[in-house]
Formats: structure tokens, C-alpha cells, sequence
């Protein structure tokens, strides 16, 4: 054995498939190491010998690489660019090595090799499955305060960063006719069919290069040519192509409804110095109309005492990093297998110059073409034997092998062991379409049955392992029709599930079956002797397969672990639904271009910056931002908010309403229509004029409020809450196509088209006259609820007098880009005259004096028009409208219900709290008897006292009768009165 | 995400662009305000929530705007037409529903065949 140059003295001259010459330095837990372009993090740590990589999640026990691949349970590392660029968790068997890539072990403290969490190990026997559900129950406190946080401590995996993320993230949708998960042999003999056919294709495999068993079987030809060579020639041939897509690095995670899959794409993870243009990551939303499976299989590790020391290794693994990184797993190498397929590993092994220790293999007959094979070696092949137990400390050092039953037990010096229990079909996607699986008795393995999709498995996550038969089922589910010859110098047979013999019954035994959540085979048998006895109980009372792995190589041994225990056959013990993703995905993909101000836009009026300048308070109001209120030099939000509701009603001031909802109704039938889907009456409303109007449900309830303005016969300018212009649109839409068809009326949003300029107050009229033309607004010509179109500053208007005030007022509707110019204009005007801009704040506060009800704040959806003080509103003389029959439920009508009403505290200085319960008597038995709740409660400047709204069990009926406001330190008394607080006569309206 | 026919358009679009509106041929009562409270009950609360076939209404709000029906297999999740409002409920065989349909997720758990 030589080593190349300086990129690892395990690194076989002439063996795996990197260039020598292309080198890439990377640190590990701080030390400097030279790896090959093309290496893994695994495989360059590998060739310089390193096998401990991190430690456990529960007993802290060294761990090292047991896989070469996605299915990866142990090797989880730290990976770093920079103090941002950093993420946790990574498999060292999927991380390319880049140039100047840091990494991390991980769950270690104070280092690696020196761990203090390992003491769990011996405390082992407290750390039983479902220990957390046993040990730590009382005293309740205890748990937040010690248990919690020291469990999280303990037993863990990496660390989040800290810092936001910089990079960012694409997003991509597409649409193909056949979609082929995988390219193996299978996969990419499928997109060559498909491609032949002239349909749209993707191929999409999660590792670097195409190829994927090929990139270890090396006995493999196709047409004549070594595997991996035909994999790439067949690769570039299919990228030529302009009706195929071939996506690498790319992970199929997620198989959903009607063809849906979920992709993501690796752009620049394994890039020393990437654009800063390029995505970190690409999520694909693909929708394809067949998908063809070609997912392969995961080998299988064997279940047996301290099977998890470092150097313990699938075979698969070994191969591939021999025969595809050029690197070996150790210089005395053990074997131990139930399967044909670690034989090939050993005789690659021993092949390319590694001393194989011995075979040590569980069956009694493997079969004597291998034997022959072991023998022309110098192999020695121990079978009807198992492993039953592992020395060494950081790494394996020996292994103990014993005859199958007992005897004949030595201590074999080992630094590596490579292991394979047989393998494990890929059928998560299949099983994430809901296709249902049936178990292979004879090769006790799951395989695809029932299809719910337009989806086909081909290869040997279908079960099919003879390579001829392989390409002809790819071939078929391509479609089209090519010619290939593949021939394999090997077939494969044997596999075990469940523990072997070295797993022993006995309670100290440590057989590991999930590497990632040190769930051992005592471990489960235990959870079956606890009275678990369903796998779905097993998994979660274990956490067997639930760590971020998923169980790929855990849960078949579980399941016959447990199935053993139970005495029932594996079919009827069942299997553990997969679920999407496949393997773990960022959140950076997942959220893409939607953070920051991006996660949920804000909604900004035309005058939003005019506002701004003013020194406004925002506040949202759906995914609007809404002045809130506008505060003075030195003012709080009290201070501002008093002086607002001062000004308006002594001067006027100024209202951005642009939010208000606002739908166009139109046509011949429109005010039929407004008839069924409010409950005033609308035939009598002149053209000039608005009515305030309620919607209800079919079932009675308030569902929406607002003024509606008749502009014309046939067209009125509707308006409604500013949370609810969307429901009330679909509402009104609903209604207008399925129920009431005939009627001929047009809707259409409007909300963002007009700007809404409010102006109220005593002034208000001074304020707007100069800019009014083609309207007379003098008291006499515009009453109160008129409307009219106009033009305000030249600019084509609809101007509203109509007041949520309780003061003479307009609200000017501007086409929406002159918004800002005509509040500047009247802002100029007003605030000379000693008006004021006032935000949301001061508006609740001035209606609530006045008694007009917030719909969602006053009423919460069991509130009817007339609960709500408002059945002047619910025309009698109708035959029909939404919420007629309602209205007259039993319920509805009944005495009792609870009405709103006004609210005094008898301290005026004391604001109730919303939400504030109310009852009779603060002296009763609790729980006490609630007649109701706090609705809306401000401090009135206009009143010099609190005011309130509440809902109150026969309200109307208990005005002028004391209650009471329990709170937690203290009980309000209050008086009920009306609504109304503030010009009880509601002169200033008409002013 | 399912895929829809939106009978509008005339085409399959992205779920996205839908909303779900509830049981489809519940036809509100001519004479409303003179039924009795049994059958406002049964026209404005009870609903089917049928396992397999079953008949709902879903708005293309993102698209044309329009209602419609469709038949969906509740289990599979299949839509197995799509047609305009106001037409007559599209007959289908019950069994051709369920036929081919899977268990969900939920109801497969310890149930591999």
C-alpha cells in the first residue's frame, strides 16, 4: 500500500476515481487536512485515518462514519464558511469538501476525545427508553426549571447559529411529463426510454455525479463498458438533449397530491468561493404527470453488542470509499455479514492490497461460489458465526467472534469492521404517495404494491435485483424503446432483520439499532414488556427512528425486534408511515425569497409617507399600516390621543380612511341584490344619498357593516370594514353566481383604486369648501348622508358627508395616485385653522363616545343587528334577505340575550379592561355567574371620564343597574347605561 | 398541492389558485323565511363530510373568479370531475370512487399490507 502525496496515507495509489493533483484544504475540529477534489467530508477524513467524528446523542459514545451516504445516522458535523455561513447537523457523507471549509464535531465537551457527557454511558441504565416519561415527573416547577434545560444540555445534537443567515435562496416551478427519482442503473435506463419518446423529462439524483450503486459496484457492465463510465456517457448524452433535465445534487424530499414533488437543489454548498449571485439552495415545486422511481436500497448494519465503536462501517460504504474515493477503511479489516454483498466489499478490499482479518458470517451456508471466491483470496470465511462484542476505546480494536449458540469464542485484532445485514428497498417516496406496501416474506423486506399515483418503481426499490430483468422494467416505464446489455458478475443473496446473535437478551448489552437516538435492541424489547404493542407506540415510546435520519437503517431491525417480542408476524405488527422530507431540508429553501419585508408585504396607502413625515405611529391592521396617531414633541400615546380627540371635536381634523373596503355594485338588479345581501331596505334610497347598512349571515348574525352610497339608479359605491372587504366580496360573489344568477348585477373591487380623505369637525366644511367643485355643500344642499360626484382640485371625486364621528364631516374619495396631492392641499388648509391629523386611536375613541359599534371588536359573531342596538336597521317589510330565516331562530329571539350596552365606572378616572368579564354580584361563590364582557374601553378627554362598551346578558333592561369588573387584585363597579356618551341629542352631526 | 380543472378556464391550475366552498347542491330554499327550524337545520348546518365520494364547491377566487362543482374522492384525494355551477349533480358509481383509492397517511400507520 502507498500513499499518494499528502491528501491521506489511507489513500490507495491507482484506486477510486479522484485526480491526485487536485487538492482542497479543510480543517476539522481546528486541525489542517488536504483532501481530493470530489471527497466527501467522510472520505477525506478517511484517508488520513480518521474515524471518531462526533459523539452519540445519549450516552455520548464515540461514533464515527457508518455510511457513505444520505442515510447517514452517526457522522453529523459542523459545517463553516464564515461566523453566518455556518450549519449544523450536516452528514459528513454528503458535505463535498471545499477549499477552506471549516468542521466542527459536534455533542462534545470539553473536546472530542475527552468528553464529560460520556459519563451517561455508565448511567446508562437510568437513561432506558422512556426514561424522560418515568424519571422526571414531579416536582412540576422542576421540569422548566433543572430537568428541561439539562436534558436539552445533555442529549443533543449540533448548535443552532446565531447570526441570520446571508445567503439566499431561488425558488422554481416546473411542469414535465415523467419525472425519475434516482439515477442508477435504473433511473437512468428509464430517462433514456422516457427521453426517445420526445416527452419532457427530469432526472434528478441528490449525489454529484449520476451512477448511483455504480459508484461502488465495479463488477458491473453495461454494453460493454465498466458501469460508472456508461452512467456519465449517458448523462452528458441526456443533458444534450433539449426535451431532458438532469438535476444532481438534487434531493427528491417530498412526493404529495396529483404529482406534486417537492426538489431541492444544492447550488453552491460544496463551492469554495460562490457568486454571490448563485442561490445557496434551489427549492423545485415540480408537477409531473408519471414519476418513475429508481430510489435503489440502503444496506442494512447488524444488530450486536457495541456494533457502534468508530471504524464500524456498512460494506457498501468501504466500497465506495475505495473503489470511488480511493481511500481504505483500515489496514485489518473484520467482516461480519448475513449477506452476500460484504464479500465483494472484502474481496475489493483484500484486491486492492488490505489485509482482511476474516469473514465472519452469521448464515450457515453462505454458498460455496463465494466461498471458492474467499478462498482463491486467502480470505478466511467463518461461518454459522457472529460478532458478539467490539473492543477499543475511540476506535474498534477487536472484535469477539463466537460459533452461532455459543463456543469456540476468540478476540480477532480489527481497526475496521465492515458490516451488512442485507438491504432495505428505498420505498419512502412510493410510501409518501400513499401507495401501499406489501411484505417479501422470503427476502423480509417491504416492497411497492398499490399504487395511488401515475407512478412505477423499477429496480431494487421494486425488488428487482437481476440486472438484465432491471433494465427491461426501466425500459418499460421510460416508454420508448432501447437496447442494452448489462451484465454483473455477481448475485446477491441472504439479509437479515432484527438483532443477530451478539445482540444477547441480557439488560447490559448495548446492540445498537438507531444510531442517531441510541435506541438499542433491549431497548425495544423493553418498550414490548412495557405493554407497547403497537410499532406506532414502540417508535414513539423508543424514539426508534424518529431522530433526523428517519430510521433508514433502524426500522426494519426495530420492527422484527419487536415482532419477535410480540410472536406476530412482521406483516401484521406493520410499519411506520414515511413522511416527507426524505431527508432533512433548510428552512432557507422552504421560505426562499419570502423574509424580511418579503415574509408578509405590508399593505401602504397612497398617503403612507405623507403620514410618515408627520411623525405618525403605525399599527397593522390586516397586512395594512395604518396611522395610529400622531404624536407631539414630548407626547405620549394618552397625550397625543387626547389632544387628537379634543381638536377634532373643537376644531376638525384630518383621517386617512383609504383602507375602508370598498366594492361597486352595479347594474339593473343592484339594489335588488343589496336588498337580499343587507338587511336594510335599498329601493328607497334616492340617488345623492348613503344609508348605513348590515350584512348578516344565514344564520342571523352581524357579519360586516358600512355605508352604501347610490350614486345612480344602477350603481351603488359600497363600502365595508377594512378587515373584511375581501370575505364580504366572496360572500357577495358566492351569492351572485350559485343562488341569486338572474339578477344582473356587476362587482368589482375597489378598495385600492380610491383614496379616502376624511374630514370632521365643527371646520370641516371651512376646510374642504374651497376645494369642492359641481357640488353645493352647504348644510341645506348636502345633509348629513349625502353623496355625490364631484370634482375636489380638479380631480374627478366622490365626496361623502357621513361622520364616524358624531361631528359635521366628509370623507373625499380621490382616484388613488392623487391621494397624496389633495392631502397635502387640505392638510395645508386645516392645520392654519388649529385642526389636526389624527390616526386609528383617536377614531375608536370618538365613535365609542357616540356609541357606534366596531364589527369584530363590539360583535364577535353571535351577535345579532338588534343585539347589537341596531334592529332599526333590519328592514320589516322584506320577503327575503341573507339572514331572514336566521334571525328567527328560537335562540335568536329568546329574552336574555346579551345586548350591547354602555358602560360608567364609578371612579371616573378608572379605564376597564376589554375583555373584562362582568357579573352581578363580586360577592358570589366562584366560579361566578358571567352576565357578559368589556367590548371597547377608553379614556374619553371629550367626556373627562372612562367610558365603555360591553355585551351584557339582558343589557338593555339592567340600564341604570350597578355591576361589577372582577379583577385579579381588585373589583370595578360600574354602572350600565346606554351607548351614547357624548351629544346625547346628535346635533353636531347636522351641523 | 392538488391540481384542478377549473370548467371556466378549461384548465388544470395549481391549488393555489382556489378556494374550498363547501358542500356543493345544497340549493338555498325558495321560500326561506317560511321554513321551519328542522329544515333551516338541515340546509344551513348539517352537512355529509362523506368518506369518498363526495360533491363540493371551490371558487377559481385566484383566476376567473367563478364557483364551481366537483366531485372528489375524499381517501385518494382524486378529483374526478369538475363542472359549472347550476348544472345537475354529475352522477358517478360510487364504487368506480373508491376503487383504486389508498388509505391516508393516518390510517395506514401499523397497517402495511
Amino acid at each position: 500500500m502507498s500513499a499518494s502525496s499528502n491528501s491521506g496515507t489511507f489513500r490507495i495509489k491507482g484506486a477510486g476515481r479522484l485526480t491526485p493533483a487536485r487538492t482542497a484544504r479543510f480543517t476539522f475540529d481546528g486541525k489542517s487536512y488536504t483532501a481530493l477534489e470530489g471527497d466527501t467530508v467522510a472520505s477525506a477524513l478517511l484517508a488520513h485515518g480518521v474515524h471518531l467524528l462526533g459523539r452519540s446523542f445519549k450516552y455520548h459514545r464515540p461514533r464515527g462514519i457508518l455510511s457513505a451516504g444520505p442515510e447517514e445516522p452517526n457522522a453529523l458535523i459542523d459545517v463553516s464558511r464564515d461566523a453566518a455561513r455556518r450549519q449544523p447537523n450536516v452528514r459528513a457523507t454528503v458535505q463535498e469538501v471545499f477549499d477552506g471549509a471549516k468542521i466542527a464535531s459536534q455533542n462534545r465537551w470539553p473536546s472530542l476525545k475527552f468528553d464529560v457527557g460520556a459519563i451517561n454511558n455508565l448511567f446508562s441504565p437510568f437513561f432506558a427508553a422512556g426514561f424522560y416519561y418515568k424519571t422526571f415527573m414531579w416536582p412540576r416547577e422542576a421540569w422548566v426549571k433543572i430537568y428541561e434545560p439539562f436534558i436539552r444540555r445533555a442529549a443533543g445534537l449540533g448548535v443552532a447559529p446565531t447570526e441570520e443567515d446571508p445567503d439566499h435562496y431561488a425558488n422554481r416551478y416546473a411542469h414535465c411529463d415523467v419525472l425519475i427519482a434516482g439515477a442508477g442503473v435504473a433511473g437512468l435506463t428509464a430517462a433514456l426510454s422516457a427521453a426517445a419518446t420526445g416527452q419532457s423529462v427530469f432526472l434528478v439524483d441528490e449525489q454529484p455525479e449520476v451512477g448511483g450503486a455504480l459508484h461502488y459496484d465495479t463488477a458491473t457492465t453495461i454494453d460493454g463498458q465498466n458501469g460508472y463510465d456508461w452512467a456519465q456517457a449517458i448523462a452528458a448524452k441526456l443533458k444534450a438533449m433539449p426535451n431532458v433535465t438532469v438535476l444532481t445534487r438534487t434531493t427528491v424530499f417530498g412526493y404529495y397530491n396529483h404529482g406534486f414533488l417537492g426538489l431541492v437543489e444544492r447550488v453552491t454548498d460544496h463551492v469554495a468561493k460562490p457568486a454571490k449571485s448563485a442561490p445557496r439552495e434551489r427549492l423545485w415545486q415540480v408537477r409531473a404527470k408519471k414519476v418513475v422511481l429508481a430510489t435503489g436500497s440502503i444496506e442494512r448494519h447488524m444488530v450486536f453488542a457495541n456494533n457502534d465503536r468508530p471504524g464500524i462501517m456498512l460494506a457498501s460504504a468501504a466500497r465506495t470509499f475505495l473503489n470511488h474515493h480511493g481511500v481504505a477503511v483500515g489496514r485489518q479489516v473484520g467482516v461480519y455479514t448475513a449477506h452476500d454483498s460484504a464479500y465483494e466489499a472484502a474481496f475489493d478490499l483484500k484486491r486492492a492490497g488490505v489485509s482482511i482479518a476474516a469473514i465472519v458470517d452469521c448464515r450457515p451456508d453462505p454458498g460455496e461460489a463465494l466461498l471458492a471466491q474467499a478462498r482463491a483470496l486467502g480470505i478466511s470465511v467463518l461461518s454459522g458465526h457472529s460478532v458478539t462484542d467490539t473492543g477499543g476505546r475511540l476506535r474498534i480494536s477487536s472484535m469477539t467472534v463466537a460459533r452461532n449458540g455459543g463456543g469456540d469464542a476468540r478476540r480477532i485484532a480489527v481497526d475496521s469492521l465492515i458490516v451488512s445485514a442485507g438491504w432495505t428497498p428505498s420505498v419512502h417516496l412510493f410510501s409518501q404517495s400513499r401507495g401501499k406496501l406489501r411484505f417479501d416474506g422470503v427476502n423480509q423486506r417491504f416492497l411497492p404494491d398499490i399504487y395511488a399515483q401515475n407512478c412505477v418503481s423499477v429496480g431494487s426499490c421494486n425488488g428487482t435485483d437481476d440486472l438484465a430483468e432491471l433494465i427491461d422494467e426501466a425500459i418499460a416505464a421510460g416508454g420508448g424503446s432501447v437496447t442494452l446489455a448489462g451484465e454483473n458478475r455477481f448475485e446477491w443473496t441472504g439479509g437479515m432483520i432484527g438483532a443477530a446473535e451478539g445482540a444477547g437478551p441480557d439488560t447490559t448489552v448495548k446492540a445498537f439499532v438507531d444510531f442517531q437516538h441510541d435506541v438499542t435492541a433491549k431497548d425495544i424489547r423493553l418498550a414490548v414488556r412495557e405493554g407497547m404493542h403497537s410499532i406506532e407506540h414502540i417508535k414513539r415510546f423508543t424514539t426508534n427512528g424518529m431522530a433526523s435520519d428517519q430510521g433508514k437503517l433502524s426500522n426494519m431491525h426495530g420492527l422484527a425486534i419487536a415482532a419477535e417480542m410480540l410472536d406476530r408476524p412482521i406483516p401484521q405488527v406493520g410499519l411506520t408511515t414515511f413522511r416527507a422530507p426524505y431527508t432533512p431540508v433548510t428552512y432557507g429553501t422552504l421560505v426562499g425569497h419570502s423574509r424580511g419585508e418579503l415574509f408578509d408585504p405590508a399593505r401602504k396607502t397612497p398617503m403612507h409617507a405623507l403620514e410618515a413625515a408627520e411623525g405618525a405611529e403605525f399599527e397593522d391592521v390586516g397586512n395594512w399600516k395604518r396611522a395610529w396617531y400622531y404624536p407631539r414633541r414630548g407626547e405620549d400615546m394618552l397625550a397625543a390621543v387626547n389632544r387628537e380627540c379634543r381638536t377634532v371635536r373643537e376644531v376638525a381634523g384630518v383621517f386617512n380612511g383609504s383602507t375602508l373596503g370598498k366594492i361597486e355594485v352595479v347594474g339593473p338588479d343592484a339594489a335588488q341584490f343589496l336588498n337580499l345581501l343587507y338587511t336594510n331596505a335599498w329601493d328607497s334610497l334616492k340617488p345623492g344619498k348613503s344609508r348605513y347598512g348590515i350584512m348578516t349571515r344565514e344564520d342571523g348574525f352581524v357579519y360586516d357593516d358600512g355605508v352604501v352610497g347610490r350614486l345612480a339608479e344602477d350603481r351603488f359605491h359600497v363600502t365595508t370594514t377594512t378587515g373584511g372587504a375581501p370575505r364580504v366580496l366572496h360572500h357577495m360573489e358566492d351569492y351572485l353566481q350559485t343562488e341569486f344568477p338572474h339578477l344582473r348585477v356587476w362587482l368589482t373591487s375597489t378598495t385600492e383604486q380610491w383614496a379616502v380623505i376624511a374630514v370632521q369637525g365643527p371646520k370641516a366644511r371651512e376646510i374642504i369648501q374651497p376645494f369642492v367643485d359641481g357640488v353645493d355643500i352647504s348644510n341645506e344642499a348636502f345633509p348629513h348622508m349625502s353623496v355625490a360626484e364631484c370634482s375636489v382640485m380638479g380631480v374627478p371625486a366622490r365626496l361623502f358627508r357621513v361622520s364616524f364621528t358624531g361631528e359635521l364631516g366628509y370623507e373625499i374619495n380621490v382616484p388613488a395616485d392623487y391621494g397624496p396631492a389633495v392631502w397635502r392641499a387640505i392638510w395645508e388648509r386645516a392645520a392654519p385653522i388649529g385642526a389636526c391629523l389624527y390616526g386609528t386611536e383617536t377614531m375608536h375613541v370618538l365613535r365609542a363616545e357616540k356609541g357606534y359599534i366596531i364589527v369584530g371588536q363590539d360583535t364577535d359573531g353571535t351577535v345579532t343587528p338588534d343585539d347589537a342596538g341596531l334592529g332599526w336597521a333590519v328592514s320589516s317589510k322584506k320577503s327575503d334577505f341573507v339572514g331572514i330565516r336566521g334571525l328567527k331562530r328560537p335562540d335568536l329571539v329568546r329574552e336574555g340575550r346579551k345586548q350591547l350596552v354602555g358602560l360608567l365606572t364609578k371612579d371616573p378616572a378608572l379605564v376597564l379592561e376589554e375583555g373584562g368579564q362582568i357579573v352581578a354580584d363580586p360577592n358570589q361563590a366562584r366560579p361566578m355567574t358571567m352576565l357578559g364582557h368589556v367590548t371597547s374601553a377608553y379614556w374619553s378627554e371629550n367626556c373627562g371620564r372612562s367610558i365603555a362598551l360591553a355585551l351584557v346578558a339582558g343589557g338593555r333592561a339592567r340600564i341604570g343597574e350597578t355591576l361589577h369588573v372582577p379583577l385579579k387584585d381588585r373589583t370595578i363597579e360600574v354602572e350600565v347605561t346606554d351607548m351614547v356618551f357624548f351629544d346625547k341629542q346628535g346635533g353636531r352631526i347636522n351641523g | 398541492m392538488l391540481l384542478i380543472h377549473c370548467p371556466y378556464c378549461e384548465e388544470d391550475r395549481s391549488e393555489l389558485e382556489f378556494r374550498w366552498a363547501g358542500e356543493a347542491h345544497i340549493a338555498r330554499p325558495e321560500n326561506i323565511a317560511a321554513i321551519s327550524d328542522e329544515e333551516f337545520a338541515e340546509y344551513f348546518f348539517l352537512r355529509n363530510n362523506e368518506k369518498g365520494l363526495t360533491y363540493e364547491r371551490w371558487r377559481h377566487i385566484h383566476g376567473c373568479g367563478r364557483f364551481f362543482n366537483a366531485a372528489r374522492d375524499t381517501v385518494s384525494d382524486r378529483f374526478l370531475t369538475t363542472y359549472k355551477a347550476g348544472m345537475p349533480k354529475q352522477l358517478l358509481p360510487e364504487t368506480g370512487a373508491s376503487e383504486k383509492t389508498v388509505e391516508t397517511y393516518e390510517a395506514t400507520e401499523g397497517d402495511a399490507r
